[in-house]
Protein backbone atom coordinates (compact mmCIF):
# COMPACT_ATOMS: atom_id res chain seq x y z
CA UNK A 1 0.00 0.00 0.00
CA UNK A 2 1.17 3.55 -1.02
CA UNK A 3 0.19 7.13 -0.62
CA UNK A 4 -2.30 6.98 -3.44
CA UNK A 5 -4.02 4.24 -1.87
CA UNK A 6 -4.65 5.44 0.95
CA UNK A 7 -5.23 9.48 -0.56
CA UNK A 8 -7.56 7.61 -2.36
CA UNK A 9 -9.53 5.56 -0.08
CA UNK A 10 -9.57 8.62 2.33
CA UNK A 11 -11.16 10.91 -0.54
CA UNK A 12 -13.89 7.97 -1.56
CA UNK A 13 -14.69 7.62 2.13
CA UNK A 14 -15.19 11.77 2.42
CA UNK A 15 -17.32 11.79 -0.76
CA UNK A 16 -19.52 8.50 0.51
CA UNK A 17 -20.06 10.03 3.78
CA UNK A 18 -20.96 13.32 2.11
CA UNK A 19 -23.43 12.02 -0.10
CA UNK A 20 -25.49 10.68 2.57
CA UNK A 21 -24.91 13.63 5.28
CA UNK A 22 -25.87 16.46 2.93
CA UNK A 23 -29.58 17.88 2.72
CA UNK A 24 -29.90 18.84 -0.94
CA UNK A 25 -31.00 15.99 -3.58
CA UNK A 26 -28.53 17.77 -6.25
CA UNK A 27 -25.64 18.59 -4.24
CA UNK A 28 -25.87 14.40 -2.98
CA UNK A 29 -26.12 13.45 -6.40
CA UNK A 30 -22.87 15.58 -7.45
CA UNK A 31 -21.75 13.63 -4.70
CA UNK A 32 -22.40 10.34 -5.80
CA UNK A 33 -21.20 10.99 -9.27
CA UNK A 34 -18.01 11.62 -8.00
CA UNK A 35 -17.75 8.79 -5.50
CA UNK A 36 -18.40 6.43 -8.35
CA UNK A 37 -15.93 8.02 -10.42
CA UNK A 38 -13.04 7.40 -7.56
CA UNK A 39 -14.31 4.15 -6.84
CA UNK A 40 -13.56 3.37 -10.91
CA UNK A 41 -10.13 4.78 -9.86
CA UNK A 42 -9.70 2.50 -7.20
CA UNK A 43 -11.14 -0.80 -9.41
CA UNK A 44 -7.92 -0.26 -11.48
CA UNK A 45 -5.58 -0.19 -8.52
CA UNK A 46 -7.44 -3.50 -7.38
CA UNK A 47 -6.13 -4.27 -11.32
CA UNK A 48 -10.08 -5.27 -12.62
CA UNK A 49 -9.69 -2.83 -15.37
CA UNK A 50 -12.76 -4.18 -16.80
CA UNK A 51 -14.75 -3.57 -13.67
CA UNK A 52 -13.42 0.27 -13.94
CA UNK A 53 -14.57 0.77 -16.98
CA UNK A 54 -18.35 -0.37 -16.36
CA UNK A 55 -17.98 1.57 -13.04
CA UNK A 56 -17.20 4.61 -14.52
CA UNK A 57 -19.52 4.65 -17.82
CA UNK A 58 -22.78 2.78 -15.90
CA UNK A 59 -22.22 2.91 -11.94
CA UNK A 60 -21.48 6.82 -12.46
CA UNK A 61 -22.39 7.98 -15.50
CA UNK A 62 -25.44 6.72 -16.82
CA UNK A 63 -26.74 6.26 -12.92
CA UNK A 64 -25.58 9.71 -12.40
CA UNK A 65 -27.47 11.20 -15.26
CA UNK A 66 -31.44 9.41 -14.17
CA UNK A 67 -30.48 10.77 -10.56
CA UNK A 68 -29.62 14.16 -11.65
CA UNK A 69 -32.49 14.62 -14.15
CA UNK A 70 -34.88 12.93 -11.35
CA UNK A 71 -33.43 15.37 -9.03
CA UNK A 72 -34.12 18.30 -10.74
CA UNK A 73 -37.89 17.11 -11.96
CA UNK A 74 -38.65 16.50 -8.00
CA UNK A 75 -37.38 19.71 -6.60
CA UNK A 76 -40.51 21.28 -5.63
CA UNK A 77 -41.71 18.16 -3.73
CA UNK A 78 -38.13 18.14 -1.42
CA UNK A 79 -38.92 20.80 1.06
CA UNK A 80 -41.81 18.88 2.51
CA UNK A 81 -40.15 15.46 1.88
CA UNK A 82 -36.86 16.84 3.99
CA UNK A 83 -39.39 18.11 6.88
CA UNK A 84 -40.02 13.79 7.56
CA UNK A 85 -37.16 13.59 9.74
CA UNK A 86 -37.16 10.22 11.65
CA UNK A 87 -37.07 10.05 15.48
CA UNK A 88 -33.71 10.23 16.91
CA UNK A 89 -34.25 6.79 18.44
CA UNK A 90 -34.82 5.08 14.20
CA UNK A 91 -31.67 6.98 13.89
CA UNK A 92 -29.66 5.31 16.91
CA UNK A 93 -31.17 1.93 15.47
CA UNK A 94 -30.15 2.38 12.16
CA UNK A 95 -26.69 3.61 12.76
CA UNK A 96 -26.39 0.35 15.24
CA UNK A 97 -27.60 -1.32 12.47
CA UNK A 98 -25.13 0.19 9.72
CA UNK A 99 -21.77 -0.34 12.33
CA UNK A 100 -22.76 -3.72 12.58
CA UNK A 101 -23.02 -4.75 9.26
CA UNK A 102 -19.85 -2.76 8.34
CA UNK A 103 -18.28 -4.32 11.38
CA UNK A 104 -19.48 -7.84 9.64
CA UNK A 105 -18.12 -7.40 6.44
CA UNK A 106 -14.52 -5.61 7.34
CA UNK A 107 -14.14 -9.20 9.28
CA UNK A 108 -15.19 -11.32 6.19
CA UNK A 109 -12.16 -8.54 4.48
CA UNK A 110 -10.00 -8.99 7.05
CA UNK A 111 -10.17 -12.27 7.81
CA UNK A 112 -10.04 -14.71 4.63
CA UNK A 113 -10.14 -18.56 4.20
CA UNK A 114 -6.86 -19.50 3.39
CA UNK A 115 -5.75 -20.69 0.51
CA UNK A 116 -8.11 -18.42 -1.06
CA UNK A 117 -11.02 -20.33 -2.85
CA UNK A 118 -10.68 -19.57 -6.61
CA UNK A 119 -11.98 -20.95 -9.75
CA UNK A 120 -9.52 -18.20 -11.68
CA UNK A 121 -6.83 -21.20 -12.26
CA UNK A 122 -9.44 -23.21 -14.24
CA UNK A 123 -10.90 -19.93 -15.47
CA UNK A 124 -7.42 -18.81 -16.93
CA UNK A 125 -6.78 -22.65 -18.59
CA UNK A 126 -9.03 -22.97 -21.70
CA UNK A 127 -8.19 -19.54 -22.91
CA UNK A 128 -6.03 -20.02 -25.84
CA UNK A 129 -8.35 -22.94 -27.20
CA UNK A 130 -11.06 -20.36 -27.04
CA UNK A 131 -8.61 -17.62 -28.99
CA UNK A 132 -9.52 -15.26 -25.93
CA UNK A 133 -7.05 -13.14 -24.05
CA UNK A 134 -9.52 -11.45 -21.67
CA UNK A 135 -10.70 -13.89 -18.78
CA UNK A 136 -12.85 -11.94 -17.73
CA UNK A 137 -15.29 -11.71 -21.10
CA UNK A 138 -14.64 -15.50 -21.18
CA UNK A 139 -16.66 -16.10 -17.75
CA UNK A 140 -19.19 -13.68 -19.12
CA UNK A 141 -19.17 -15.14 -22.70
CA UNK A 142 -18.38 -18.32 -22.30
CA UNK A 143 -18.63 -19.91 -19.11
CA UNK A 144 -21.20 -17.97 -17.18
CA UNK A 145 -22.97 -16.93 -20.62
CA UNK A 146 -26.04 -18.09 -18.89
CA UNK A 147 -25.89 -15.22 -16.68
CA UNK A 148 -24.95 -12.69 -19.27
CA UNK A 149 -27.91 -13.95 -21.72
CA UNK A 150 -30.12 -13.62 -18.52
CA UNK A 151 -28.78 -10.27 -17.74
CA UNK A 152 -29.98 -9.02 -21.07
CA UNK A 153 -33.30 -10.40 -20.68
CA UNK A 154 -33.34 -8.53 -17.19
CA UNK A 155 -32.26 -5.00 -18.82
CA UNK A 156 -34.96 -5.69 -21.11
CA UNK A 157 -37.87 -6.09 -18.61
CA UNK A 158 -36.86 -2.89 -16.53
CA UNK A 159 -37.09 -1.07 -20.04
CA UNK A 160 -40.58 -2.75 -19.75
CA UNK A 161 -41.26 -2.16 -16.25
CA UNK A 162 -40.08 1.95 -17.21
CA UNK A 163 -42.43 2.30 -20.10
CA UNK A 164 -45.31 0.40 -18.16
CA UNK A 165 -45.29 3.50 -15.49
CA UNK A 166 -46.75 5.78 -18.29
CA UNK A 167 -50.24 7.25 -17.94
CA UNK A 168 -52.68 5.39 -20.22
CA UNK A 169 -53.15 8.09 -22.58
CA UNK A 170 -49.28 8.20 -23.80
CA UNK A 171 -48.93 4.67 -24.55
CA UNK A 172 -47.40 4.57 -27.46
CA UNK A 173 -45.99 8.56 -27.44
CA UNK A 174 -42.46 9.18 -27.42
CA UNK A 175 -40.78 9.33 -24.32
CA UNK A 176 -39.72 13.10 -23.38
CA UNK A 177 -36.52 14.56 -24.47
CA UNK A 178 -34.07 15.53 -22.00
CA UNK A 179 -34.96 18.81 -21.41
CA UNK A 180 -32.55 21.79 -22.56
CA UNK A 181 -34.09 25.07 -23.20
CA UNK A 182 -33.51 26.38 -26.63
CA UNK A 183 -31.11 25.60 -29.62
CA UNK A 184 -27.41 25.70 -27.72
CA UNK A 185 -24.56 26.76 -29.54
CA UNK A 186 -21.92 25.00 -28.10
CA UNK A 187 -24.39 21.67 -26.90
CA UNK A 188 -24.85 21.30 -30.96
CA UNK A 189 -21.06 21.61 -31.60
CA UNK A 190 -20.23 18.83 -29.21
CA UNK A 191 -23.48 16.81 -30.93
CA UNK A 192 -21.91 16.72 -34.24
CA UNK A 193 -18.28 16.60 -33.08
CA UNK A 194 -18.23 13.95 -30.64
CA UNK A 195 -20.49 11.18 -31.64
CA UNK A 196 -18.46 10.23 -34.46
CA UNK A 197 -15.18 9.55 -32.16
CA UNK A 198 -17.53 8.25 -29.51
CA UNK A 199 -18.72 5.50 -32.11
CA UNK A 200 -15.31 4.71 -32.92
CA UNK A 201 -14.32 4.35 -29.73
CA UNK A 202 -16.79 2.12 -28.67
CA UNK A 203 -16.67 -0.22 -31.53
CA UNK A 204 -12.52 -0.39 -30.59
CA UNK A 205 -13.54 -0.79 -26.68
CA UNK A 206 -16.14 -3.71 -27.59
CA UNK A 207 -13.46 -5.12 -30.33
CA UNK A 208 -10.35 -5.35 -27.80
CA UNK A 209 -12.59 -6.65 -24.99
CA UNK A 210 -11.40 -9.82 -26.46
CA UNK A 211 -7.97 -9.33 -25.75
CA UNK A 212 -7.88 -6.43 -23.51
CA UNK A 213 -9.71 -4.90 -20.86
CA UNK A 214 -13.03 -3.90 -22.38
CA UNK A 215 -16.15 -5.54 -23.83
CA UNK A 216 -19.82 -4.56 -25.07
CA UNK A 217 -21.36 -3.70 -21.70
CA UNK A 218 -17.92 -0.91 -21.62
CA UNK A 219 -18.90 -0.16 -25.63
CA UNK A 220 -22.53 -0.11 -25.33
CA UNK A 221 -22.57 2.83 -22.47
CA UNK A 222 -20.20 4.87 -24.64
CA UNK A 223 -22.74 4.49 -27.68
CA UNK A 224 -25.24 5.22 -25.91
CA UNK A 225 -24.00 8.42 -24.39
CA UNK A 226 -23.42 9.41 -27.71
CA UNK A 227 -26.96 8.66 -28.60
CA UNK A 228 -28.30 10.85 -25.03
CA UNK A 229 -25.82 13.68 -26.67
CA UNK A 230 -27.59 13.54 -29.98
CA UNK A 231 -30.67 13.81 -28.32
CA UNK A 232 -30.03 16.30 -25.67
CA UNK A 233 -28.67 18.76 -28.72
CA UNK A 234 -32.71 18.12 -30.15
CA UNK A 235 -30.58 16.38 -33.60
CA UNK A 236 -32.83 13.58 -33.03
CA UNK A 237 -36.06 12.65 -31.55
CA UNK A 238 -36.38 9.70 -29.24
CA UNK A 239 -38.87 7.30 -31.64
CA UNK A 240 -42.11 6.06 -30.20
CA UNK A 241 -42.14 3.34 -27.65
CA UNK A 242 -44.48 1.19 -31.03
CA UNK A 243 -41.48 1.76 -32.98
CA UNK A 244 -41.25 -1.35 -34.86
CA UNK A 245 -37.44 -0.70 -35.53
CA UNK A 246 -36.55 0.06 -32.30
CA UNK A 247 -38.52 -3.02 -30.63
CA UNK A 248 -36.19 -5.01 -33.46
CA UNK A 249 -33.30 -3.85 -32.20
CA UNK A 250 -34.00 -4.40 -29.04
CA UNK A 251 -35.02 -7.84 -29.14
CA UNK A 252 -32.05 -8.42 -31.52
CA UNK A 253 -29.28 -8.49 -28.86
CA UNK A 254 -30.73 -11.31 -26.38
CA UNK A 255 -32.21 -12.96 -29.60
CA UNK A 256 -29.33 -13.52 -31.29
CA UNK A 257 -27.33 -14.79 -27.76
CA UNK A 258 -29.93 -17.13 -27.69
CA UNK A 259 -30.43 -18.36 -31.06
CA UNK A 260 -25.89 -18.92 -30.86
CA UNK A 261 -26.84 -20.67 -27.07
CA UNK A 262 -29.18 -22.99 -28.76
CA UNK A 263 -27.45 -23.70 -31.77
CA UNK A 264 -24.79 -25.26 -29.33
CA UNK A 265 -26.86 -28.15 -29.22
CA UNK A 266 -26.25 -28.37 -32.52
CA UNK A 267 -22.90 -27.94 -32.98
CA UNK A 268 -21.64 -28.57 -29.86
CA UNK A 269 -23.54 -31.16 -27.69
CA UNK A 270 -25.30 -28.89 -25.30
CA UNK A 271 -26.36 -25.40 -24.37
CA UNK A 272 -24.01 -22.08 -25.25
CA UNK A 273 -21.39 -24.30 -25.70
CA UNK A 274 -19.08 -23.54 -28.44
CA UNK A 275 -17.34 -25.47 -30.78
CA UNK A 276 -13.58 -25.47 -30.57
CA UNK A 277 -12.32 -23.33 -32.91
CA UNK A 278 -15.31 -21.18 -33.33
CA UNK A 279 -15.69 -19.38 -30.38
CA UNK A 280 -13.98 -16.38 -31.17
CA UNK A 281 -16.25 -15.79 -33.91
CA UNK A 282 -18.93 -17.14 -32.36
CA UNK A 283 -18.81 -14.18 -29.63
CA UNK A 284 -17.73 -11.92 -31.60
CA UNK A 285 -20.75 -12.48 -33.49
CA UNK A 286 -22.81 -12.79 -30.65
CA UNK A 287 -21.55 -8.67 -29.23
CA UNK A 288 -22.55 -6.95 -32.02
CA UNK A 289 -26.38 -7.31 -31.59
CA UNK A 290 -25.77 -7.25 -27.42
CA UNK A 291 -23.88 -3.97 -28.28
CA UNK A 292 -26.61 -1.97 -29.91
CA UNK A 293 -28.99 -3.62 -27.10
CA UNK A 294 -27.17 -1.96 -24.34
CA UNK A 295 -26.65 1.08 -25.76
CA UNK A 296 -30.46 1.34 -26.92
CA UNK A 297 -31.57 -0.08 -23.22
CA UNK A 298 -29.18 1.91 -21.77
CA UNK A 299 -30.19 5.38 -23.47
CA UNK A 300 -34.48 4.25 -23.14
CA UNK A 301 -33.91 3.58 -19.12
CA UNK A 302 -32.28 7.33 -18.84
CA UNK A 303 -35.51 8.55 -21.19
CA UNK A 304 -38.21 7.34 -18.65
CA UNK A 305 -41.60 6.29 -19.74
CA UNK A 306 -43.41 7.52 -22.97
CA UNK A 307 -44.50 11.45 -22.14
CA UNK A 308 -46.56 12.51 -25.12
CA UNK A 309 -49.44 11.82 -26.99
CA UNK A 310 -48.95 9.20 -29.78
CA UNK A 311 -48.64 10.12 -33.22
CA UNK A 312 -51.50 9.69 -35.60
CA UNK B 1 -2.26 -3.68 5.78
CA UNK B 2 -2.25 -4.43 1.81
CA UNK B 3 -3.92 -1.83 -0.55
CA UNK B 4 -6.78 -4.67 -0.98
CA UNK B 5 -7.32 -4.79 2.56
CA UNK B 6 -7.68 -1.57 2.80
CA UNK B 7 -9.78 -1.07 -0.27
CA UNK B 8 -11.98 -3.88 1.47
CA UNK B 9 -12.62 -1.91 4.80
CA UNK B 10 -13.19 1.38 2.63
CA UNK B 11 -15.95 -0.94 0.98
CA UNK B 12 -17.30 -2.28 4.35
CA UNK B 13 -17.65 1.28 5.01
CA UNK B 14 -19.59 2.36 2.10
CA UNK B 15 -22.39 -0.50 2.54
CA UNK B 16 -22.62 0.97 5.99
CA UNK B 17 -23.04 3.68 4.84
CA UNK B 18 -25.65 3.41 2.25
CA UNK B 19 -27.25 1.64 4.59
CA UNK B 20 -27.90 3.63 7.17
CA UNK B 21 -28.72 6.21 4.30
CA UNK B 22 -31.52 3.96 2.53
CA UNK B 23 -33.30 3.81 6.44
CA UNK B 24 -32.91 7.10 7.74
CA UNK B 25 -33.98 9.72 4.32
CA UNK B 26 -37.40 10.46 4.12
CA UNK B 27 -37.08 10.99 0.68
CA UNK B 28 -37.40 8.21 -1.71
CA UNK B 29 -34.60 10.13 -4.13
CA UNK B 30 -31.97 9.65 -1.27
CA UNK B 31 -33.25 6.42 -0.60
CA UNK B 32 -32.36 5.12 -4.02
CA UNK B 33 -28.61 7.19 -3.94
CA UNK B 34 -27.79 5.40 -0.38
CA UNK B 35 -29.22 1.89 -2.12
CA UNK B 36 -26.46 2.45 -5.08
CA UNK B 37 -23.87 3.33 -2.54
CA UNK B 38 -24.35 0.22 -0.65
CA UNK B 39 -24.52 -1.68 -3.92
CA UNK B 40 -20.92 -0.07 -4.67
CA UNK B 41 -19.68 -0.91 -1.18
CA UNK B 42 -20.51 -4.70 -1.59
CA UNK B 43 -19.24 -4.75 -5.10
CA UNK B 44 -16.17 -2.96 -3.31
CA UNK B 45 -15.89 -5.87 -1.07
CA UNK B 46 -16.83 -8.49 -3.31
CA UNK B 47 -13.92 -7.30 -5.76
CA UNK B 48 -11.12 -7.78 -2.64
CA UNK B 49 -11.86 -11.32 -3.18
CA UNK B 50 -11.27 -11.08 -6.60
CA UNK B 51 -7.66 -9.07 -5.64
CA UNK B 52 -6.99 -12.41 -3.00
CA UNK B 53 -7.05 -14.92 -5.44
CA UNK B 54 -4.51 -13.40 -7.40
CA UNK B 55 -2.63 -15.89 -9.71
CA UNK B 56 0.41 -13.90 -9.67
CA UNK B 57 1.61 -15.15 -13.07
CA UNK B 58 -2.08 -13.87 -15.02
CA UNK B 59 -3.64 -11.53 -13.06
CA UNK B 60 -6.74 -11.26 -10.41
CA UNK B 61 -9.64 -13.91 -10.29
CA UNK B 62 -11.86 -13.08 -13.57
CA UNK B 63 -14.89 -14.63 -11.94
CA UNK B 64 -15.90 -12.11 -9.56
CA UNK B 65 -14.88 -9.33 -11.92
CA UNK B 66 -16.85 -10.45 -14.46
CA UNK B 67 -20.24 -10.93 -11.71
CA UNK B 68 -19.12 -7.44 -10.97
CA UNK B 69 -19.91 -6.27 -13.35
CA UNK B 70 -23.68 -7.72 -14.23
CA UNK B 71 -24.15 -6.73 -10.88
CA UNK B 72 -23.14 -3.36 -11.95
CA UNK B 73 -25.51 -2.97 -14.90
CA UNK B 74 -28.56 -4.98 -12.89
CA UNK B 75 -28.10 -2.56 -10.15
CA UNK B 76 -28.48 0.74 -12.60
CA UNK B 77 -31.55 -1.01 -14.32
CA UNK B 78 -32.93 -1.29 -10.94
CA UNK B 79 -32.38 2.16 -10.40
CA UNK B 80 -33.76 3.68 -13.57
CA UNK B 81 -36.70 1.22 -12.67
CA UNK B 82 -37.37 2.99 -9.16
CA UNK B 83 -36.51 6.68 -10.51
CA UNK B 84 -39.37 5.96 -13.22
CA UNK B 85 -41.49 5.07 -9.94
CA UNK B 86 -40.75 7.36 -7.91
CA UNK B 87 -41.52 10.14 -10.55
CA UNK B 88 -44.57 8.55 -11.51
CA UNK B 89 -45.20 8.60 -8.02
CA UNK B 90 -44.71 12.29 -8.09
CA UNK B 91 -47.02 12.62 -11.11
CA UNK B 92 -49.67 11.23 -9.16
CA UNK B 93 -49.88 12.17 -5.66
CA UNK B 94 -47.62 15.82 -6.22
CA UNK B 95 -45.46 14.28 -3.47
CA UNK B 96 -42.52 12.42 -2.73
CA UNK B 97 -43.86 11.02 0.64
CA UNK B 98 -44.02 7.08 0.91
CA UNK B 99 -46.14 8.11 4.53
CA UNK B 100 -49.04 5.87 3.91
CA UNK B 101 -51.98 8.28 3.74
CA UNK B 102 -55.72 6.79 4.33
CA UNK B 103 -57.48 5.93 0.87
CA UNK B 104 -59.11 8.99 -0.25
CA UNK B 105 -62.60 9.33 -1.81
CA UNK B 106 -61.71 9.05 -6.03
CA UNK C 1 18.04 12.32 -18.94
CA UNK C 2 15.54 10.85 -17.70
CA UNK C 3 16.49 11.76 -14.39
CA UNK C 4 15.71 15.29 -15.61
CA UNK C 5 12.45 14.00 -17.53
CA UNK C 6 11.36 12.46 -14.16
CA UNK C 7 12.25 16.07 -12.27
CA UNK C 8 9.74 17.85 -15.11
CA UNK C 9 7.20 15.38 -14.22
CA UNK C 10 7.30 16.08 -10.83
CA UNK C 11 7.20 19.78 -10.71
CA UNK C 12 4.87 19.83 -14.15
CA UNK C 13 2.36 17.22 -11.80
CA UNK C 14 2.40 19.84 -8.79
CA UNK C 15 1.85 22.60 -10.88
CA UNK C 16 -0.86 21.18 -12.11
CA UNK C 17 -2.45 20.05 -8.73
CA UNK C 18 -1.85 23.15 -7.39
CA UNK C 19 -4.24 24.99 -10.60
CA UNK C 20 -6.63 22.36 -9.41
CA UNK C 21 -6.28 23.70 -5.50
CA UNK C 22 -6.58 27.20 -7.12
CA UNK C 23 -10.00 26.62 -8.77
CA UNK C 24 -11.81 24.39 -6.22
CA UNK C 25 -10.78 27.02 -3.86
CA UNK C 26 -12.65 29.42 -6.51
CA UNK C 27 -15.64 27.00 -6.75
CA UNK C 28 -15.48 27.26 -2.60
CA UNK C 29 -15.21 30.78 -2.31
CA UNK C 30 -16.52 32.51 -4.97
CA UNK C 31 -20.04 34.32 -4.97
CA UNK C 32 -21.83 33.37 -7.49
CA UNK C 33 -22.45 30.68 -10.38
CA UNK C 34 -20.83 32.74 -13.36
CA UNK C 35 -17.86 33.62 -11.29
CA UNK C 36 -17.54 29.91 -10.07
CA UNK C 37 -17.15 28.84 -13.52
CA UNK C 38 -14.74 30.76 -14.56
CA UNK C 39 -12.67 30.14 -11.77
CA UNK C 40 -13.21 26.30 -12.72
CA UNK C 41 -13.12 26.12 -16.01
CA UNK C 42 -9.58 28.52 -16.15
CA UNK C 43 -7.99 26.56 -13.47
CA UNK C 44 -8.58 23.16 -14.07
CA UNK C 45 -8.15 23.91 -17.68
CA UNK C 46 -4.38 24.57 -17.46
CA UNK C 47 -4.20 22.13 -14.23
CA UNK C 48 -4.81 19.53 -16.57
CA UNK C 49 -2.68 20.90 -19.28
CA UNK C 50 0.31 20.76 -16.99
CA UNK C 51 -0.54 17.30 -15.63
CA UNK C 52 -1.07 15.97 -18.89
CA UNK C 53 2.42 17.95 -20.36
CA UNK C 54 4.26 16.58 -17.25
CA UNK C 55 2.65 12.90 -18.24
CA UNK C 56 4.21 12.66 -21.55
CA UNK C 57 7.66 11.54 -20.63
CA UNK C 58 6.17 8.73 -18.71
CA UNK C 59 4.17 7.90 -21.39
CA UNK C 60 4.92 4.66 -23.89
CA UNK C 61 5.79 5.08 -27.18
CA UNK C 62 4.08 7.52 -29.79
CA UNK C 63 0.79 5.99 -29.05
CA UNK C 64 0.83 6.98 -25.27
CA UNK C 65 1.84 10.49 -26.07
CA UNK C 66 -0.97 10.73 -28.48
CA UNK C 67 -3.64 9.14 -26.08
CA UNK C 68 -2.86 11.28 -23.11
CA UNK C 69 -3.03 14.21 -25.83
CA UNK C 70 -6.88 13.02 -27.31
CA UNK C 71 -7.28 12.52 -23.50
CA UNK C 72 -6.45 16.52 -22.73
CA UNK C 73 -8.39 17.28 -25.85
CA UNK C 74 -11.45 15.19 -25.09
CA UNK C 75 -11.70 16.52 -21.80
CA UNK C 76 -11.12 20.35 -22.67
CA UNK C 77 -14.12 19.93 -25.35
CA UNK C 78 -16.70 18.75 -23.19
CA UNK C 79 -15.38 20.70 -19.96
CA UNK C 80 -15.81 23.53 -22.62
CA UNK C 81 -19.36 22.63 -23.58
CA UNK C 82 -20.51 21.51 -19.88
CA UNK C 83 -19.26 25.34 -19.00
CA UNK C 84 -21.44 27.09 -21.80
CA UNK C 85 -24.48 25.04 -20.68
CA UNK C 86 -24.23 26.02 -16.99
CA UNK C 87 -23.45 29.38 -18.19
CA UNK C 88 -26.72 29.50 -20.27
CA UNK C 89 -29.04 28.11 -17.47
CA UNK C 90 -27.41 30.39 -14.56
CA UNK C 91 -27.91 33.51 -17.19
CA UNK C 92 -31.48 32.36 -17.11
CA UNK C 93 -31.51 32.78 -13.38
CA UNK C 94 -31.91 29.08 -12.88
CA UNK C 95 -31.64 28.02 -9.43
CA UNK C 96 -29.80 25.02 -9.59
CA UNK C 97 -26.58 26.49 -11.14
Amino acid sequence: MNGVDAALALVVSLTAFWTIRVRAAFIAVAAYTGCGLLIALVWVRLRAVDVALTEAAIGAGVTGAVLIAAAARLRPAEEAANAERPARRLRAVAAALSVTVALALAVLVLLPADPAPSLGREAVAPLDDLGLGNPVTAVLMVYRGMDTLLEKLVLLLAVIGVWSLAPDRFWGGAPAAPAIAGRNGPLLLAARLLPPIGIVFAIYTVWTGASAPGGAFQGGAVLAAMWMLVLAAGLARIPAVTNRRLRLLLAAGPATFMAIALAGFLIAGAFLAYPPGLAKALIVLAEIPMVLTIALVLALLAAGPPAGEPER
Amino acid sequence: MSAATLFGLIGAALAGLGLYGVVVHPQPLRKILAFDLLGAGVFLTFGVTARRGTLYAIGPDPVPQAMVITGIVVAFAATALAVALLLRLYAVTGGTSLATKPPEEA
Amino acid sequence: MSVLLHFFTVIAVLAGAFCFLAGTLGLIRFPDALTRLHALTKADNLGLGLIVLGLLPQADGLWGVLKLLAVWLLAQFSGATVTQLIAAAAGRGDEAA
